[in-house]
């Protein structure tokens, strides 16, 4: 089947099959920052966001986003680089596996939500499994990001 | 999934006659397509069907069917009604990504054991309307065997009730081992417990208890140990069936003090 996708604001056809899944389509395509873990909607690892929000790019079929926006670490470098010095400066990271999924995250919240405060954050961010980390210094990190002195 | 054909009707004749077709599933949002390795002859999108929506009409609340539970968790219409349970109940499966994704009608056609939104739905005393089944109660359509139909939208009454969600998880990004909602109208309550792990039921009983007693701390108890034993338990790999009985009566007595709180 083709399809259209807008990927990082650059419209691209592609031919997909009916049963695969954005994360193999766009890895296809070269976004190889995306990665996989569980592969069942479960650890937010390979979210990208679609329309703005984040998704499962390993559980969401490629035909469902045709038409639609989708949008990777490669596509938002500079903020994504803002976030990133926050969380070297408080060691939120160790292997940096989950952290493309990890920083789309942190940027849909950004734009959806005013003014979050911590448990907030701690919400928004409960779908981005870490298994080095402990989450401590990856809050600490949103938290100094984001303004948030609580 | 192994998917051979995917096809998006536009309109509810057309994605009718498709399920009836050897081998066909609906997809919802698909967020749980990788728990199994099913083959699929055709996959049926439902989201050129116009059924993402909640509005207010007639007395009702209405939710589409496609409508994401993330949609529905941050909409005013569930943050305002019914004490915000429907808010809460949805805030606590998974992560935004799989809110985003999963849709109302997946969750609850599924009629999965572990689901948190039937037993508040149940609790809310939600209908479903159906394309060939027509319109029917949440528990109703919860017992019938109802195959290869469409789910439409959820209605609820705009009744003010009051509602109280809580379930036990072993880790937050895990399904509920035990969940309760009880709602309260006119001091009348209405008590489910889902993921036994099986369905969510109503608690007749229990409800029978407490609708005839003064509500305190000692009668909610009382009706949460009438629960425990009047509905049936199993085990699985999140908890075993004791385990979830004694839940239970917490769970229950809990809510029922959170409502009248």
């Amino acid at each position: 089947m083709k399809i259209n996708l807008k990927i990082n604001n650059i419209n691209r056809d592609i031919d997909v099959e009916p049963g695969e899944v954005l994360y193999d389509v766009l890895r296809r395509c070269g976004f190889t920052s995306i990665k996989k873990a569980c592969g069942t909607s479960s650890c937010g690892v390979c979210t990208v966001l679609l329309d703005g929000m984040p998704v499962p790019s390993c559980s969401y079929l490629a035909v469902k986003a045709d038409g639609h926006n989708i949008t990777t670490i490669e596509g938002i470098k500079e903020e994504a680089d803002r976030i990133g010095k926050f969380m070297v400066e408080e060691g939120a990271v160790q292997c940096g596996f989950c952290s493309p999924g990890f920083l789309l995250t942190v940027i849909a919240m950004e734009r959806e939500i005013e003014n979050p405060d911590s448990q907030g954050i701690k919400n928004y961010l409960a779908g981005n499994l870490c298994r080095c980390s402990g989450y401590e210094g990856q809050l600490r990190a949103v938290k100094k990001y984001m303004g948030v002195s609580e | 999934m192994n998917i051979k054909k995917y096809l998006r009707p536009l309109n509810i004749d057309e994605a009718y006659g498709l399920l009836q077709s050897k081998n066909a599933v609906i997809i919802g949002g698909g967020a749980f397509l990788n728990l199994g390795n099913r083959e699929v002859e055709t996959a049926i999108d439902l989201s050129k069907l116009n059924l993402n929506f909640i509005e207010e009409k007639n007395g009702e609340f209405l939710i589409g069917a496609m409508t994401t539970l993330r949609k529905l968790e941050t909409s005013s219409f569930a943050k305002e009604n019914f004490d915000g349970v429907i808010t809460k109940t949805l805030s606590c499966i998974m992560g935004v990504q799989l809110r985003n994704t999963a849709t109302i009608g997946g969750s609850v056609y599924g009629r999965y054991g572990f689901s948190d939104i039937i037993t508040t739905f149940l609790a809310l005393d939600a209908e479903v309307e159906l394309c060939n089944g027509g319109k029917m109660s949440l528990e109703k359509f919860l017992e019938e065997k109802i195959d290869r139909d469409i789910l439409l939208k959820i209605s609820i009454k705009k009744d003010n009730r009051k509602a109280a969600y809580i379930n036990m998880r072993n880790s937050s990004a895990d399904f509920s081992l035990i969940n309760v909602a009880v709602a309260m109208k006119d001091n009348r309550f209405r008590i489910c417990v889902g993921a036994r792990p099986k369905r969510a039921k109503v608690a007749y009983e229990a409800m029978s208890f407490i609708n005839s007693s003064e509500v305190n701390e000692e009668t909610a108890l009382r009706a949460g140990e009438i629960a425990s034993t009047t509905l049936q338990f199993g085990g699985d790999i999140r908890a075993s069936a004791e385990y979830r009985k004694e839940l239970c009566k917490a769970l229950v007595k809990r809510a029922i003090m959170e409502v009248i709180q």
